[in-house]
């Protein structure tokens, strides 16, 4: 099976963001995901995009963002890669925890968690690589089909 | 993309009709200055109207967050009315719907604010 793959490198901009954002939407309705799934997978890409800019690459016009769709036939995979000092993702504080509930930031990964089929975050001193997926709808869970 | 608020009072609350997108950058933006300007008049009860917004991402909902303590700090309350069902849903997940005081209906909600 071939995959398709798409990729773009963009500024650390806000204008990045909603770019991103709407490049997802774009490959998600194209990949036959409904509307619903549609917001999911562009509101979580969109949250990995404001990190990738604000905290990894924090604006700074040298750093660049690359952003990547690759469709297979079971799978919507996105890649975000910033050029920040790298996230640790285990020092995000649980934003369900009582003692959260009312801070006003760290919601992104979580959001982008509750959206999405698998999220794999991969931080190095060179930056911060984030890997989703969705599943094509009834690919949940995948099983090798029987003869 | 971008958003619109516009505010009108109703027996002493301030309804604050928003439309559009309360995301990062101008929406986030609009939202925190239009409550710090009710509350620097003395305008602490605050009802936000969400019927038109029809997006907010993890930046909007920290301004809301904002918003809320904000404004109970100041002795004041902040309610939201009309959820729409995405923003619904997102305050679910994040646990944060039973946070706020949500209401559904203006009349109800206007009556709801204390003396």
């Amino acid at each position: 099976m071939t995959a398709d793959r798409v990729s773009y490198t963009l500024d650390s901009t806000l204008e990045t963001v909603n770019n991103a954002e709407q490049k997802a939407g774009r490959i998600a309705a194209e990949a036959g995901f409904d509307d619903e799934e549609i917001m999911k997978i562009s509101m979580a890409v969109r949250e990995a995009a404001v990190n990738a800019v604000l905290h990894g690459n924090a604006y700074d016009p040298n750093k660049k963002v690359t952003l990547a769709f690759e469709r297979t036939p079971r799978d919507l995979v996105i890649i975000i890669r910033d050029q920040g000092k790298g996230l640790d993702a285990g020092m995000i504080p649980d934003p369900l925890a009582p003692e959260n509930l009312l801070k006003t930031s760290g919601r992104g990964i979580f959001l982008i968690r509750s959206f999405m089929d698998v999220v794999e975050i991969h931080p190095s001193q060179t930056g911060t690589e984030l890997r989703m997926i969705k599943h094509v709808r009834g690919n949940a869970e995948p099983k090798e089909a029987s003869q | 993309m971008t958003m619109k608020s516009s505010t009108r009072q109703v027996n002493g609350v301030t309804i604050v009709d928003l439309s559009g997108r309360i995301t990062l950058g101008e929406g986030s933006v609009i939202l925190r200055d239009t409550v710090r300007d009710l509350l620097s008049k003395g305008q602490k009860k605050i009802l936000l109207n969400l019927a038109d917004v029809n997006y907010i991402d993890s930046s909007g909902i920290g301004e809301l967050v904002s918003a809320f303590t904000t404004t109970k700090n100041q002795g004041g309350e902040l309610k939201l009315l009309h959820l729409t069902k995405k923003v619904h849903d997102l305050l679910q997940i994040t646990k944060l719907y039973t946070v706020f005081d949500v209401k559904e209906d203006e009349a109800t909600a206007v009556k709801s604010f204390g003396a």
